[in-house]
C-alpha cells in the first residue's frame, strides 16, 4: 500500500489539484471567517438587546430567547437544510455557497449570543450597580467595566466554538458546496486512495484551525490580562 | 422643608416588604447615622434613595423636589447629587485607582480630564494612597481599596455621601484608616447618611442617630439620647446586646 501511494503523489499534487484544493480551502475559509465574523457582530448586538428592560423591549427579547435557543439546539445539517428548501421553497436564486454562508452566520450568531451573555452576567452584579448609580450610560457600562471584565469568560469558548466550526463547515458538501471535505471526496472517486485524498484535506484543516488557536490564545492574552 | 425629606418611603424585595414606612430628615452637612440589627433595613433605605431598589410607596425630596424614581431623567438628576460607598467597595477591577476614581466625572459629568486627574491624586493623597495610583484593586487591602471607593465617591462631588457599613468587611486594623477618614470628611462639613456598627464612632461623628428595626424607624435622636437612653423595648435590647459586646 505504501509502495502504491508514493506512485501517487506526484500524481496527485499537479498544477490543477492544488489550484483545486487551495480553492475548496479559501471556501471553507470564507465560511468559516465570514460566519464567525457577521456571528459574533450578530451574536454581540443580539446579547446587548437582551439587556433592555422594559415592557417594550419584551417581545424583541422573546424572539431573540427562542432564535438563540432553536438554533444552538438544531443540528448544523438540518438548519442547512432548513434554508436550503426555504431559499428553493420561495423561488430565491442564490447559489449553494451563498445558501452555507448564511446557516453558518445564524448559527454563529445563535452561540455567540449565547457565550456573550453568559460574559455579562459572569461579570459580578455590584460591577453594574456601580456604574448604574454613577450615572453610567448602557454603553458606557459595557464599553468601560462590563466588556472589558467579561473577555476572560467569553474568548476561551468563543474560539473553541470557532474552531470546532471551521469542520461544521464540512457538512456545507451535502448541498454541494464546494469545500475542502467536497474536494476530499472527488479526489478519492478520481482513484486516489483515501489516505492521500482526505490526508491533504487534513492538513489544511488543521493549517487553518491552528493559527486560530494561537490568535484566541494571544487575543486572550492580551485583551484578559492588559490590565496590568 | 429640610435638605433631604424621606417620607413615609415603602420598599420591596419581591414580596418581601423591607422599608415600611421611613421618615427622615436630613439638614446640609448634618450627619446621620442608621443603626439597628442585621435585615432591618438599613442598606435598603441607602440602596432606595440611589434608586437600586425601586421604593413603591413614599417621598423622597432633595432641596425640596420630589424625586420620581420611574422617570429615568428625574432618577439622573437626583444621582448627580449622591454618592454612595458600598460595602464591599465595588471599585471596577479593570481600572487603577486612579482611573476608578476619575472615569466618571470625565466619562458621566464630562469634566476636564487634566482637571480631574489633577483633582484624583489630591484626593487619594487625602485619603493615604497617595503612592498607590496606579494599583489595581486586587493589589490593594480592603482598608485601601475602601478608602479609594470613597475617593472615588468625592471626586463625583455629591452633595450627600452614603455610606453602607464600610468597614463592616475590613479587618479590625484596617477599620481605624477607614473611620479617620470619613472624620476628615464630618471636619469638612460633608452631608453624610451613615449605615455603620461602630457605635463609638457613631456616637462621635453623628448629629443624629436613627434605630432601624423591621423596615421602621424606631427611635430618632440625638446620639447619647439613642444610644445611652434607647425609649423603646426593642432599642434597649438591641443596645443592651451590642454595648456589652
Amino acid at each position: 500500500m505504501a509502495g502504491s501511494l508514493w506512485e501517487e503523489i506526484p500524481r496527485f499534487f499537479t498544477y490543477y489539484n492544488w489550484v483545486f484544493l487551495l480553492e475548496a480551502a479559501g471556501r471553507t475559509l470564507l465560511l468559516t471567517g465570514v460566519g464567525c465574523l457577521v456571528g459574533f457582530a450578530l451574536g454581540f448586538y443580539l446579547a446587548v438587546a437582551r439587556l433592555y428592560h422594559g415592557r417594550i423591549f419584551l417581545p424583541f427579547k422573546v424572539i431573540i430567547v427562542l432564535y438563540v435557543e432553536i438554533f444552538r439546539r438544531v443540528p448544523f445539517l438540518v438548519t442547512l437544510m432548513l434554508v436550503f428548501f426555504f431559499c428553493q421553497g420561495f423561488g430565491l436564486e442564490v447559489s449553494v455557497f451563498t445558501v452555507a454562508l448564511a446557516t453558518v452566520c445564524l448559527i454563529a450568531a445563535s452561540y455567540t449570543a449565547e457565550i456573550v451573555r453568559a460574559g455579562f452576567e459572569a461579570v459580578h452584579h455590584t460591577q453594574w450597580e456601580a456604574t448604574e448609580v454613577m450615572n453610567f450610560t448602557l454603553g458606557q457600562k459595557l464599553r468601560l467595566v462590563v466588556i472589558p471584565q467579561a473577555w476572560k469568560v467569553i474568548l476561551p469558548p468563543a474560539f473553541s466554538f470557532f474552531i470546532a466550526f471551521i469542520k461544521d463547515t464540512a457538512l456545507a458538501s451535502q448541498i454541494g458546496v464546494v469545500e475542502l471535505t467536497y474536494v476530499g471526496k472527488v479526489f478519492n472517486n478520481k482513484g486516489f486512495s483515501p489516505v492521500l485524498a482526505f490526508g491533504a484535506i487534513l492538513v489544511l484543516y488543521y493549517l487553518m484551525s491552528y493559527p486560530l488557536a494561537r490568535f484566541g490564545a494571544w487575543m486572550e492574552k492580551r485583551l484578559v490580562v492588559s490590565k496590568h | 422643608m429640610s435638605y433631604l425629606n424621606i417620607e413615609n418611603l415603602h420598599a420591596a424585595y419581591g414580596d418581601n416588604l423591607v422599608l415600611q414606612g421611613i421618615d427622615i430628615a436630613l439638614e446640609k452637612g448634618e450627619i446621620v447615622s442608621l443603626i439597628g440589627p442585621s435585615g432591618s433595613g438599613k442598606s435598603t433605605l441607602l440602596r432606595a434613595l440611589v434608586g437600586l431598589t425601586k421604593p413603591h410607596i413614599g417621598t423622597v425630596r432633595l432641596e425640596g423636589r420630589v424625586i420620581d424614581y420611574s422617570n429615568k431623567r428625574s432618577l439622573r438628576e437626583a444621582r448627580d447629587h449622591f454618592a454612595i460607598v458600598f460595602q464591599q467597595y465595588n471599585l471596577f477591577q479593570n481600572m487603577s485607582a486612579l482611573k476608578n476614581v476619575t472615569i466618571a466625572p470625565v466619562k458621566v459629568k464630562k469634566r476636564e480630564p487634566a482637571e480631574v486627574e489633577q483633582e484624583a491624586k489630591t484626593l487619594l493623597a487625602k485619603v493615604g494612597l497617595g503612592d498607590k495610583l496606579h494599583s489595581y484593586p486586587d493589589e490593594l487591602s480592603g482598608g485601601q481599596q475602601q478608602r479609594v471607593a470613597i475617593a472615588r465617591a468625592l471626586a463625583f462631588r455629591p452633595n450627600i455621601l452614603l455610606l453602607d457599613e464600610v468597614t463592616s468587611a475590613l479587618d479590625p486594623e484596617l477599620v481605624k484608616e477607614v473611620l479617620d477618614t470619613v472624620r476628615m470628611l464630618a471636619l469638612e462639613g460633608m452631608t453624610m447618611l451613615i449605615v455603620s456598627h461602630e457605635m463609638a464612632f457613631v456616637r462621635e461623628v453623628s448629629s443624629k442617630t436613627v434605630f432601624m428595626d423591621e423596615g421602621k424607624v424606631v427611635e430618632i435622636g440625638a446620639p447619647r439620647d439613642v444610644l445611652d437612653h434607647p425609649k423603646t423595648p426593642r432599642a434597649k435590647e438591641f443596645m443592651a446586646k451590642i454595648l456589652r459586646h
